[in-house]
């Protein structure tokens, strides 16, 4: 008898877009191969100007390596690309400086069952990560509107812990927006729009290995302005379409 | 108009039609960028051989001081090139995306490969 999540997990690609993060980028894709030695680990070295790559690389991942950076959209469309091309039904986005707990992979795949889209959802109950004053207005804001739309409760659209299934690695494949914040917000508009199925799970979040993030009010305005216009935009523009594919046994 | 006008703004009109002519000659503009400018440079030479021709046209579209005609569409001109110019950059980028990001995944696959060989 075979274990589901063994042979699920033998379909998962991890991707995990990485920008200058030399420091934290071995530690993350060990801890990743010790949790999931069963899935494969990308690394997509977004035009880092450290030895990203090189970290990556003797952690044991895979390594794509883009000439110059192209933001966190460029990367993971990069490494859909490479999940489609080489057969991966799910892909699991997992950032590079070991903000996600990789152990936390196999309850987002579970969900996957009855989704497209899964979010590791940082306020939904578990762990202590905090954000606080207008940063957490402009969340709260997206998040609703985005769970109107997906008409689930999402609490963290922002998330960039996330699995994707088959029909979603599909579509991101070929539609993955590059522009400000449409990693996160404009691709789940996408995803919905095209008839995908998002959920939440929640997951504990660590503390970002480096950097704080800004309490600056006119940066977090600048934030809810620019994605309020992401939203709007990625609302206005024409459907993606999902190709139908034949189904396989 | 004096004559010393009427020289300077048609030889202004011929120098314009005589830059964009020649760039797309020796191939340094591509004519679907050029088109805009060679509009506007037969335009200034008409109005400028045939200065009635733009009282004509300003009284036609109720325009009551001919320049405000020139100035109107010269900037309406500007805004159009500017704006195809944005699309085209826009363009551009995302063509570069897609290349880089080819270019990524085909490196990958020709390192894999290299390694399997030895």
């Amino acid at each position: 008898m075979t274990d589901p999540l063994r042979d699920a997990l033998a379909r998962t690609l991890i991707v995990m877009p990485a920008f200058n993060e030399a420091e934290s980028v071995r530690a993350v894709v060990g801890e990743v191969r010790a949790a999931l030695p069963d899935a494969t680990c990308l690394v997509i070295d977004d035009g880092s100007r450290d030895a990203t790559a090189e970290e990556a690389e003797a952690a044991g991942a895979l390594v794509a390596r883009l000439p110059f950076n192209l933001g966190v959209g460029g990367a993971m469309r990069t490494g859909f690309r490479y999940a489609a091309a080489h057969g991966f039904d799910h892909v699991v986005q997992v950032d590079a400086d070991g903000q996600h707990d990789p152990s936390s992979v196999p309850q987002l795949l579970a969900e996957l069952a009855h989704a497209d889209v899964v979010l590791g959802a940082r306020f939904a109950g578990t762990g202590d990560y905090q954000v606080r004053g207008p940063r957490q207005w402009a969340m709260k804001v997206l998040s609703a509107v985005i769970s109107r739309l997906a008409r689930t409760r999402l609490t963290d659209t922002t998330s960039g812990f996330r699995a994707s299934g088959p029909r979603a690695v599909r579509l991101f494949a070929e539609h993955y927006p590059a522009e400000y914040l449409g990693d996160t917000i404009e691709s789940l508009v996408i995803a919905i729009r095209a008839g995908c199925v998002v959920r939440q799970v929640p997951v504990a979040m660590r503390p970002r290995a480096g950097g704080r993030p800004s309490h600056n009010p006119f940066k977090a305005a600048a934030y809810l302005a620019r994605a309020c216009m992401a939203l709007v935009f990625a609302l206005l523009r024409p459907r993606s379409v999902l190709e139908p594919k034949e189904q396989s046994a | 108009m004096t004559v010393t006008a009427y020289i300077f703004s048609v030889a202004a009109a011929v120098a314009t039609l005589i830059v964009v002519i020649d760039l797309l000659r020796r191939r340094r503009l591509r004519e679907r960028h050029a088109i805009w400018w060679l509009v506007a440079g037969v335009l200034a030479l008409l109005i400028s051989l045939f200065p009635p021709v733009l009282e004509w046209a300003a009284a036609l579209v109720g325009i009551e001081v001919p320049v405000n005609l020139v100035f109107f569409v010269s900037i309406a001109v500007l805004v159009l090139v500017a704006i195809q110019h944005s699309v085209e950059l826009t363009q551009l980028e995302s063509k570069t995306r897609d290349l880089a990001e080819r270019m990524a995944l085909l490196e990958l696959e020709l390192r894999r490969r290299d390694g399997d060989g030895d």
